[in-house]
């Protein structure tokens, strides 16, 4: 604040850098936690492996049987061994990469946008708006989201879509909740208030205005989700209730290795590890944002 | 206290009528006809209908509402269609072993959650501290189906010391309740700990410590049970966690409750049990919540029930 009124301080003589913008200031608390930054760089190399999953795999994931070489162990040529039907383990959980991180990152994105647009409008106008959103949501949450997600299994049938829209609408009940509270201390603010003196529409104030407001709580909670929501895609698959087999999907492929346990436990083993490093990095991840983009936290 | 405990079973009807709602239009919305689902693929015409009359899905909707209520409360939920036994009988062998498997659970992490949880706050940022949360951010990574077949694989056939399947002796609930437990355990540790570090940032803390209290009353006398309010909140969501893990797990351990039976039905389509399990389910997550609710009202003084 000193600096404004220092008549020789012009703008250019401020370095761009030293700005404490609020980017800045994140990215200054975000690059002190090492383990966050390791789980954000683990978190890009599984994205671009998803991406590229079909120029990696050096075998057919579901085609390509080696009957020589069943239950063999980890070796030069299949660098995670082979399952029960010859088929090579490392091609298969890297396709794996690309089931699980859809089925996070597009169950989460449709969670959170309906939460969203549900939270802003619950908030904003209060009143009988509100009372239903939030009624619908205990409702929704008095649902153990497995059990829903099973629920509209057994409605719509098995199948990895379907896994996916359960996961999303269980999602919607928190960042509603989530939301809704950032916009109910927000909107009395004097900036909206501003704009709503000089006639700005609710549409251009929810979105343009309060929305911003409410983005950090949402990363850092749908950073979290994208973790336990790979981790219900694959518990359904593992129950034989999302995606169907040959497809390689991790929770699938653990169910499959369960016959095989005592005389080849590599193949239960890879997709354990797949499933439980994918998850950590997620939590470590938004454990890291969460401490960086709280300014009430200090540690 | 009562008029609180009773206004707040009062606010919980709501909820049971939509969930009840929701229970019966599941089978509604089902794909093909509920008659021909009830009377099997082999079935005429003129059995379908017969059979249709007699499950009363001729009716309009809101009387078989009505009925369908009605035989609820007098604890009949229909029959199943794959053994052709009553749902209520089927749920009530499988209810117990998925209780007391889901108790144990709960006691063991909860307890464990909250050492855990406390030793991390107490000694925050050294070595204690980074074992327990790294415990418990592995914890929440690891999902349920997978840690449970690395314990089979370890304990029971390998080492050979524990039963892998079945529900018949108290060493057979020792590997499932690991398992279901381990995820909520990690939740409660972080929790607490998080709890615990706000807490001790009180101002009535800071004076505890001024007048020379020792660090062990500290902690015992003036942080414990404060801390444990928004614990025990976390503990009834927890419960709703550990109902629908126990689907997972049991699936697993070839366990005989309800969640293998759900399991079961699913893959069966056995519409019936489905209905009245996830009927049964909801109805305890929402009574383990009014029961959270007055917990947290008898440890937390500050509440003034109007």
């Amino acid at each position: 604040m000193s600096q404004t009124d220092a008549p020789t301080l012009t703008a250019s003589a401020v370095p761009a850098g030293r700005v404490r913008t609020p980017s800045r200031e994140f990215w200054r608390k975000f690059r002190k936690q090492k383990i966050a930054m390791m789980a954000g760089a683990f978190v890009l190399l599984l994205v671009l492996v998803a991406i590229c999953a079909p120029w990696i795999v050096p075998f057919d994931p579901a085609n390509y049987f080696d009957y020589d070489a069943l239950n063999a162990g980890p070796s030069w040529t299949h660098w995670m061994g082979v399952d029960a039907l010859g088929r090579d383990e490392f091609s298969r959980i890297v396709m794996g990469a690309r089931l699980s991180l859809t089925a996070g990152f597009v169950s989460v994105a449709l969670g959170a946008i309906g939460g969203t647009v549900m939270g802003l409008a619950a908030g904003y106008y209060e009143g009988w708006c509100d009372r239903i959103a939030m009624r619908l949501c205990d409702v929704l949450l008095a649902f153990p989201g497995i059990l829903l997600a099973i629920g509209v299994v057994a409605v719509l049938g098995s199948s990895m879509a379907n896994v996916i829209i359960a996961v999303a609408v269980f999602s919607v009940p928190a960042f509603a909740r989530l939301v809704r509270a950032s916009t109910l201390s927000l909107k009395h603010m004097t900036y909206i208030e501003a704009m709503r003196s000089i006639g700005a529409s609710d549409w251009i104030i929810l979105f343009r205005h309060i929305l911003p407001g409410t983005i950090s709580p949402i990363v850092v909670y749908g950073t979290m989700r994208i973790g336990t929501s790979i981790i219900t895609a694959a518990s359904l698959s593992f129950l034989g209730m999302g995606a169907q087999p040959p497809t390689p999907e991790w929770g699938a492929m653990l169910n499959d290795a369960r016959s095989d346990m005592m005389i080849a436990p590599h193949v239960a083993l890879f997709p354990a590890l797949a499933i439980f490093l994918t998850v950590l990095a997620f939590n470590l991840l938004g454990d890291g944002l969460r401490d960086a983009l709280d300014p009430k936290l200090d540690r | 206290m009562l008029v609180y405990i009773v206004k707040r079973l009062l606010g919980a009807i709501p909820t049971l009528v939509l969930v009840t709602i929701a229970v019966f239009l599941f089978v509604h919305v089902l794909p093909g006809d509920p008659a021909r689902l009830a009377a099997g693929p082999d079935a005429d015409e003129t059995t379908v209908t017969l059979v249709r009359h007699q499950l009363g899905l001729d009716l309009p909707l809101p009387e078989q509402f009505v009925r369908y209520v009605g035989r609820m409360l007098h604890g009949d939920l229909g029959l199943s269609l794959r053994t052709r036994r009553p749902v209520s009988r089927e749920i009530a062998e499988r209810f117990m072993p998925t209780f007391i498997l889901t108790l144990t659970s709960m006691a063991w992490s909860v307890a464990f959650g909250l050492v855990v949880g406390i030793v991390s706050a107490v000694w925050r940022n050294r070595p204690p501290d980074t074992i327990g949360m790294t415990l418990a951010v592995s914890g929440i990574s690891f999902p349920a189906f997978a840690l449970g077949m690395v314990l089979m694989q370890v304990f029971s056939v390998q080492l050979g010391w524990l039963p892998a399947i079945g529900a018949d002796s108290w060493k057979h609930y020792i590997l499932p309740s690991i398992t279901l437990g381990a995820g909520v355990a990690a939740v409660m540790a972080r929790f607490t700990r998080a709890s615990f570090i706000e807490v001790m940032k009180e101002d009535y803390v800071r004076t505890a410590r001024a007048k020379g209290v020792s660090e062990r009353l500290v902690v015992i006398r003036h942080t414990f049970r404060n801390a444990l309010i928004p614990v025990v909140t976390m503990m009834g969501l927890q419960f709703g966690f550990l109902l629908g893990g126990s689907i997972v797990v049991e699936s697993v351990f070839a366990w005989p409750g309800m969640g293998s039976l759900l399991v079961d039905s699913v893959n069966a389509r056995d519409y019936p049990v489905i209905q009245g399990l996830i009927l049964l389910f909801s109805f305890e997550f929402i009574v383990i919540n009014i029961v959270v609710d007055v917990l947290y009202g008898l440890i937390n003084p500050t509440i003034h029930y109007q």
